[in-house]
């Protein structure tokens, strides 16, 4: 049994809070650089090399990359020969609060969906906790913007659907978002599950590096071939027209029942914010 | 074709804007988000007067991080434009002459800004830092419960935008992905 302290978390999840914010991870700079390289048209091409250029303004100036600072999605793996000292889910909280807070972020949360009162201090947050093998502790924040968190969608498909229904969802989802979701996007995509578990599977996705495929050869070239089929679309960075619609597509998957084909796409920004630690 | 415009500016100076041409905007701009829209417009059901005077003015649609000390704004990028879309027909027939935002509109708005011979300029989104970084002054005008929400009356220079909707109804929504397209074609 190993003892981490809640005190601990709670600072560690200050500090990724602003860290992510701040400074996107090297995958999505990468790939936002390779896509300003390799544009083909000219309005597209100008304006990533200004989104690109946002990147090393926030990094310079000290600002965020961008001002939906998010709300705070934290991932925990704990292992199970972890014992946790302290509130658990107060300490992550306490975290987020302070790193909103002394971070200078913007606190978007409001506390009730309908009656609208901002938090304050942009809490809750949204906490997904997976029990692990080991004595290890690790924790992503992953703080999502709204634009294009609004533009994500679920379907509960026929079997007989299939791979070309899933790839069609998956397509018109990114057609429909258009301009709004700030493209070059990233989706997570989730496929099979439950109606709740294929979204959860669909953010999850979002938590791996673009430039990782899935581990599955069947899916990772289902990633290639929607990356093209989107870049096909002809939206561009901004909406503005061009070849560079999305950056990356990650598929998960997971065994779902015999009647159904459940599919969520989480669309992300070309600001996909994620960092993370082990304790 | 690129235009250096100061704002507010006139009508006239507004109709020579062409969907796709860029902006380099300096002077006054007004933040107002989803909840300040909403209020505004309660008040002009009620007949009431405004808090600002939107006539002739410009509306960003941002909420900013709070700056640190020292500075004058945070990150300040555009927010996603079609949720005012409920609100900005009224706006406009109020006179309200510019909206600046990212993403396209409904069909709805882009008739109001051809009757009042508005315009729509986008702003780059995501690109918070930056944006940012074309405020030269910031002050709050009204709704400070609103946190990140208010109406902040924002001091600008050299801010770069990109005209959406003109006031003939030209849309880079539309035209923009059509003309990349049909380049693959030729």
């Amino acid at each position: 049994m190993r003892e981490i302290s809640a005190g601990l978390i709670s600072r560690e999840i200050t500090r990724l809070c602003i860290e992510a914010n701040m400074r996107l991870p090297e995958d999505v700079r990468k790939a936002m650089e390779a896509a300003h390289l390799s544009e083909p048209w000219p309005v597209a091409r100008d304006t990533l090399g200004v989104l690109c250029s946002n990147m090393c303004a926030a990094e310079s100036r000290g600002l965020p990359v961008c001002q939906d600072t998010g709300m705070a999605c934290v991932f925990m793996e704990i292992g199970q020969d972890v014992h946790i000292s302290g509130d658990l889910y107060a300490a992550v909280n306490e975290g987020v609060a302070r790193g909103y807070t002394g971070g200078f972020l913007r606190k978007s949360v409001v506390a009730d969906p309908l009656r609208r009162l901002n938090t304050g201090d942009n809490t809750p947050a949204l906490i997904t906790v997976d029990i692990v093998p080991g004595d290890r502790l690790r924790l992503t924040v992953a703080p999502k913007g709204f634009g294009s968190e609004n533009m994500s969608r679920l379907a509960m498909l026929k079997p007989a659907d299939g791979a070309e229904g899933v790839k069609n969802f998956v397509v018109e989802t990114v057609k429909l978002a258009g301009a709004n979701p700030c493209p070059p996007v990233i989706l997570g995509v989730g496929i099979g599950g439950s109606f709740d578990k294929v979204a959860q599977l669909a953010k999850h996705a979002l938590l791996r590096p673009v430039d990782r495929p899935n581990g599955d050869e069947y899916y990772a070239a289902m990633e290639r071939e929607l990356l093209e089929r989107i870049n096909s679309l002809g939206i561009g960075p901004q909406g503005f027209g061009g070849r560079t619609t999305a950056l990356g597509v990650n598929i998960e998957v997971m065994p779902t029942h015999v009647a159904g084909l459940p599919v969520a796409v989480n669309v992300s920004c070309h600001v996909t914010r994620r960092a993370g630690c082990v304790l | 074709m690129e235009y250096r415009i100061s704002f507010p500016a006139s009508r006239e100076e507004l109709s020579v804007l062409r969907a796709g041409d860029r902006v380099i905007a300096s002077g006054l701009i007004y933040t107002a988000r989803d909840a300040a829209h909403k209020r505004l417009t309660e008040l002009i059901h009620a007949g009431k007067e405004l808090p600002v005077d939107i006539c002739g003015a410009a509306i960003y649609y941002a909420g900013p991080t709070p700056e640190k000390p020292g500075q004058i704004i945070g990150s300040c990028g555009p927010t996603t434009s079609g949720r005012m879309d409920a609100y900005a027909p009224e706006l406009l027939d109020h006179g309200l002459a510019v909206m600046i935002g990212k993403g396209d509109r409904s069909a709805a708005v882009i008739d109001a800004v051809v009757r009042n011979g508005a315009v729509y300029l986008a702003a780059m989104g995501g690109a918070g830092a930056l944006m940012g970084s074309c405020v030269t002054g910031a002050e709050l005008v009204c709704y400070e419960d609103l946190g990140c929400e208010a109406i902040r009356a924002l001091k600008v220079k050299d801010m770069p935008l990109t005209v959406a909707i003109d006031s003939l109804g030209g849309d880079i929504y539309k035209n923009g992905p059509e003309a990349y397209l049909k380049s693959l074609e030729d």
